[in-house]
């Protein structure tokens, strides 16, 4: 074989159509609005596994608040027949997401396990990665932040302290997936078992709304569960395609 | 053509010019303290100050996460684009009213450019890594993100400061070497080098004017997409009223409007302050009155296509978008805006408008207030409207930021100041061109001119 087609060779493999879709698991959610009781335990377990930063009054009448799940609020109607409903927001981890594609320093980007990055050593704080967003799930450190003692007691060891400057998010919890991935290896099996790794969010959520798992195991709670007929995805309609599919709350009225 | 220029011999024009560089008055030392005190205490200080502390130090938020300092910015660079540009346009159609004004238009174009990376510097959460925006060789071995509109933006830029750095150097050696000769001491050996052992042979300005022209050729198209990447930053985005075709033309338009604006207002300081009354004429403020008048009304047309292409698309994002625009927290930005940059340059169509000094230097300033208005605008009300209600927000700027801003004005006067003590700010040789050729050559002993001269 000459260098030339071997050249060519190695560059069909490369461009195969949809190479950069082929993960080796591809981590998704989903969340069942009937079962969302809007409780914010997710918010909560979020803020304590992944040492989110307590802004302060101050800071949070200014909208700096981080918050990677939030509970969305929305009223539907004029008083006295308002309706309220609750969405939770997160990061969506879209496989074509804008974010990736427009910072400079690819401080954002797609990993082998469809998730979506962000690497807080890399990021030099251009912030469009938050204006590229249509989520608005991404959060900026406008100043360091400090846990007074005995707060900083409770910061867990497995994520980083982000420092000022710097953009953060959601990360499905990645530290638990590496974790698993490990176990799994150890234990001498090739893949991670359905159900056995949950981001902290799912973990908390007392009326089992948030499912998680691979959606390349045909089997997984979390593939059956985007099967439902119920399933829809936030804002579709900008072909991000997001990993994170929401089942619709029906009304007794229908 | 030019009527108060008749009564000048080569040696004025060297003599007058020269003079500008070599003697300084009080007047000048107290104008440089002034701005390069404002500079430090304005805007060095508080971007200090930010950097210690953080980007939190400006007025920014969740959703407004991009503020003045990118509307900044874009403004610097839009100032920056009538310069050379304008200059090579009016190079290639051979205007001889630009041989007056081009040098400190070109100016204009480096400094604002240098203004605006500096801007960068400060938009950025942590500009102590902003080099990792460039594409260099390194140990961890990573390139920058070559698909990000941003890093476009970063070699758009350090292109066009190349480019119109060359452009205006390469204008300047004729003129280094002619202050080089009436000049001694310290000031000698700088001209010296800055001339590269220039003589004036026919040779040399053969080879200079073809250089010069095939540059300003080249500068031309790099100016046009320099602005259109600029528009990229937001026109690639989802965000409803960035995501649109229209934004590079836009943009561009917008960048000779600012900037020919700009220009007004350097030339009616250098005309009161250096007295420089013989070299830029009430011809320049005509011409540039009537090009402002022709950019007033292109960027008035693309403002209304905005509008309508948003209404038409007939989307709630779209329409919420418009709305707050035109009606929500900053709508009386937006018509101050159109006051400014849509109405008030309508006067233009006055040829005495255009030829009384002190209205045109009003006018051109209203434009690049109301210019700066539309980049905040185009920054500030996109943010707060976006796709999911519960993330719409309001960004007001904070102290830190106005003082950057104002400093910014101060940081490009006190280059401006420096600039016209080393170069020569009106240019010799060009305007000489534009002269009556004298019968006797000699420096020493001007002649009368000759009658009847050429309109």
């Amino acid at each position: 074989m000459s260098i030339f087609e071997r050249f060519t060779e190695g560059w069909k493999k490369y461009r195969k159509p949809g190479y950069y879709r082929e993960f080796d698991y591809h981590w998704a959610m989903t969340i069942d609005l009937d079962k969302c009781t809007g409780c914010e335990a997710c918010v909560t377990a979020c803020k304590a596994e992944n040492n989110l930063p307590i802004v302060g009054e101050e800071e949070f009448a200014k909208g700096r608040e981080v918050q990677w799940i939030r509970i969305e609020r929305y009223w539907e109607g004029e008083y006295p027949n308002v309706k309220l409903g609750f969405i939770p927001m997160l990061c969506q981890h879209c496989d074509a997401a804008p974010c990736e594609t427009v910072c400079p320093v690819s401080a954002t980007y797609h990993n082998q396990d469809g998730l979506n990055t962000q690497i807080y050593n890399r990021c030099i704080g251009t912030r469009s990665c938050a204006v590229y967003c249509p989520f608005e799930v991404r959060y900026f450190n406008f100043n360091d932040h400090h846990w007074d003692s005995p707060l900083d007691q409770q910061l867990n060891p497995d994520v980083t302290v982000r420092e000022k400057g710097v953009m953060e998010k959601c990360t499905f919890c990645i530290q638990r997936i590496r974790q698993a991935k490990d176990d799994a290896k150890d234990d001498g099996r090739r893949r991670v078992r359905d159900g056995e790794v949950q981001p902290a969010c799912v973990q908390s959520c007392p009326s089992n709304a948030l499912v998680f798992g691979d959606r390349k195991d045909p089997d997984s709670q979390v593939a059956k569960s985007m099967k439902d007929p119920r399933a829809y995805r936030v804002l579709e309609e900008l072909n991000t395609d997001p990993s994170v599919v929401y089942l619709k709350k029906v009304d007794a009225k229908g | 053509m030019q009527a108060e220029t008749n009564d000048l011999q080569y040696a004025d024009v060297n003599n007058d010019i020269v003079r500008s560089i070599v003697e300084t008055g009080p007047r000048y030392y107290v104008a440089l303290g002034i701005a390069g005190g404002v500079a430090l205490l304005c805007f060095f200080f508080p971007w200090f100050y930010q950097l210690y502390f953080g980007i939190g130090a400006a007025g920014l938020n969740h959703p407004g996460v991009w503020g003045t300092y990118l509307a900044s910015f874009i403004f610097w660079i839009g100032l920056s684009h009538s310069g050379t540009l304008l200059s090579c346009v009016l190079h290639l159609t051979n205007s001889s009213w630009r041989k007056a004004m081009y040098r400190s238009a070109e100016a204009m174009t480096l400094f604002s450019l240098m203004v605006a990376a500096t801007f960068v510097m400060v938009h950025v959460g942590r500009p102590w890594f902003i080099h990792w925006a460039l594409p260099y060789a390194n140990q961890m071995e990573m390139w920058p993100n070559f698909r990000s509109p941003l890093l476009f933006d970063v070699m758009a830029i350090a292109t066009y400061l190349t480019g119109s750095s060359i452009f205006i150097y390469m204008g300047s050696i004729p003129d280094f070497a002619a202050v080089r000769d009436r000049t001694t001491g310290w000031r000698n050996t700088m001209y010296t080098l800055l001339s590269l052992g220039w003589r004036g042979t026919d040779r040399e300005w053969h080879r200079l004017h073809w250089a010069y022209t095939f540059l300003a050729v080249l500068i031309i198209p790099l100016a046009v997409s320099v602005h259109s990447i600029v528009s990229w930053d937001f026109a690639m985005s989802l965000v409803p009223a960035l995501h649109q075709t229209i934004f590079a033309p836009y943009f561009v338009v917008g960048a000779i409007y600012s900037g020919t604006a700009g220009i007004v207002t350097v030339m009616f300081v250098l005309r009161r302050y250096m007295n420089f009354e013989q070299y830029i004429t009430k011809v320049h403020f005509d011409n540039l009155g009537k090009l402002l008048l022709l950019l007033s009304l292109i960027w008035t047309y693309i403002n209304m296509v905005e509008l309508f292409t948003a209404w038409y698309s007939d989307t709630s994002t779209e329409h919420e978008a418009l709305s707050y625009k035109l009606f929500g927290y900053y709508a009386w930005l937006y018509w101050e805006m159109i006051a400014f940059c849509a109405v008030a340059p309508l006067l233009c169509i006055s040829g005495r408008f255009r030829t009384s000094m002190v209205p045109m230097l009003i006018l051109s300033i209203a434009i690049n207030i109301g210019m700066y208005t539309e980049r905040f605008l185009i920054v500030g009300t996109s943010l707060s409207r976006q796709y999911l209600p519960d993330s719409w927000g309001v960004y007001v700027p904070s102290l830190v930021e106005m003082s950057i801003i104002l400093g910014s004005f101060a940081l490009f006067t006190t280059l401006f100041l420096i600039f016209v003590k080393i170069f020569p700010s009106v240019s010799i040789y060009e305007v000489k061109e534009t002269m009556d050729t004298p019968t006797v050559t000699s420096n020493a002993e001007p002649i009368a001119p000759p009658e009847g001269s050429p309109a």
